[in-house]
């Protein structure tokens, strides 16, 4: 389970997240939604470390995330993350782009690496393109590699940021796919996201973010059909 | 009113020591091009990330590398050294200066190249759990070796071609010597055309083998 308290961070002097309390569920979907720079991003970023908080806390099944004797590197093998730029990395192959953490981080063996990578790009459909570089791989198919790259890792977590903002509109589609796929097989996701669609069809809950806050959360139903805050009716009034 | 008449034997009697100034010429190139590897990457590194005196440093070799002759640079080895009581040989007057050169000019090839990966990179690694040093050895450093390859054999071919200027401080690398020769038998057009040709080779010789070795190196 992940358990954020109270939550503050800042670039410099800009304060980014005002305060946030969460408690994300073992087998949870939960999408989060809001406009730009309402902080939804920088939350995951919080969540496996990659950014320092100032005050508050994030817990990751009772371990501290930015306690100061977390060993961050194991932790965050729970805390699989898929990003808005695929960041495949380009001089490797498919397989060895999912590979590589496997046996470099978890200590596999070559051949147990290249297994389990191949498995997972099955897993997502790319099970022909193990031995092409990324370069040859459209964007939906780059973002399918790094959710495959992802869960070679075997994490208990997947945070997705903005998983298919950068997608051309057709390929949009092949990714919020597998998403569902993974939801559907009972994995804990947060899913920062623009696609209400998908937000509205798989999440267990919806968390509406705006200006660092957390306005309002709830299943899908209330979220979209009967928002308490103002600015969530707002919000989703313009993006329909 | 061309009454020249060339005389090609004198120096294909020499031509077994020109070949040997060429290897000469080709060791110091070497040389300075792997120490110039090492300190322009460090030079770079420090100019990136460290702030300070020894930023400066890193700065003003690197400003004073690129933006003074390379001849300069060789006279302030041999002769500038030389007028505080530090003499050193031909051999390392050349070494040093082409050293403080190529490392100057690389180390902003390093500084691009670093630049030219994208930080997400650093984060995607690190989010798989990779080390900060997993995630430069693995991730950044084989993606900056690709961007500054060419850069580098560039600066490879610019060493060899720079390193003639060793004839102006007494060194008997290949221009020293094809001028040694030149100036006992007078053939002077003949000599200089003759190691022209030998420059071209060595440098040829370096293009092919850097295309051969990119190829086996980079498939993506």
């Amino acid at each position: 389970m992940i358990q954020i308290r109270d939550l503050h961070k800042y670039f410099g002097t800009l304060h980014v997240l005002k305060g946030i309390d969460l408690d994300v569920d073992k087998g949870e979907v939960l999408s989060v939604i809001g406009a730009s720079g309402s902080g939804k991003s920088t939350l995951l970023y919080c969540i496996n470390g990659l950014e320092p908080i100032q005050q508050g806390s994030v817990e990751v099944d009772g371990t501290d995330v930015h306690a100061k004797g977390t060993d961050i590197n194991k932790l965050r093998q729970q805390l699989g993350m898929v990003f808005q730029q695929w960041n495949s990395f380009p001089h490797l192959t498919a397989l060895e782009n999912v590979a590589l953490a496997p046996k470099i981080v978890k200590g596999k063996s070559k051949a147990e690496a290249r297994e389990i990578a191949a498995q997972q790009l099955k897993h997502v459909g790319l099970g022909e393109k193990l031995d092409v570089y990324p370069s040859a791989l459209s964007g939906g198919q780059q973002q399918r590699l790094a959710i495959a790259r992802a869960l070679a890792m075997e994490p208990e977590y997947m945070l997705f940021d903005e998983a298919t903002s950068a997608l051309d509109p057709e390929l949009v589609g092949e990714v919020l796919e597998t998403m569902r796929m993974l939801a559907e097989e009972g994995m804990t996701m947060i899913c920062v996201t623009h696609e209400m669609g998908f937000a509205r069809d798989v999440s267990d809950r919806v968390a509406f973010f705006h200006q660092g806050v957390m306005e309002e959360i709830g299943p899908p139903a209330q979220i979209f059909g009967d928002a308490q805050s103002e600015h969530t009716r707002k919000f989703l009034a313009n993006v329909r | 009113m061309f009454d020249y008449n060339f005389h090609w034997r004198p120096v294909m009697k020499n031509l077994p020591d020109l070949l040997e100034a060429a290897l000469l010429t080709l060791q110091v190139a070497v040389l300075a091009m792997i120490l110039g590897i090492v300190i322009g990457l460090g030079l770079a590194l420090i100019r990136l990330h460290m702030r300070g005196p020894l930023r400066w440093l890193a700065s003003c070799w690197v400003e004073l590398a690129r933006n003074t002759p390379a001849l300069f640079q060789l006279f302030f080895f041999g002769f500038g050294l030389g007028a505080f009581g530090l003499h050193l040989s031909p051999y390392m007057i050349v070494l040093t200066g082409l050293t403080f050169n190529c490392a100057g000019y690389l180390a902003e090839n390093f500084r691009g190249g670093f630049q030219a990966v994208p930080d997400t990179q650093l984060r995607a690694s690190r989010s798989l759990g990779m080390t900060a040093w997993q995630a430069y050895t693995r991730i950044v450093i084989p993606q900056v070796l690709r961007i500054v390859y060419h850069p580098i054999t560039n600066q490879m071919v610019w060493a060899v071609l720079m390193s003639s200027l060793g004839m102006l401080v007494g060194f008997r690398e290949l221009s020293g010597e094809t001028q040694f020769f030149a100036s006992r038998t007078f053939r002077i057009f003949e000599y200089f055309a003759v190691t022209a040709v030998i420059y071209y080779v060595i440098v040829k010789i370096i293009l092919l083998g850097s295309r051969l070795l990119a190829s086996r190196l980079f498939r993506y």
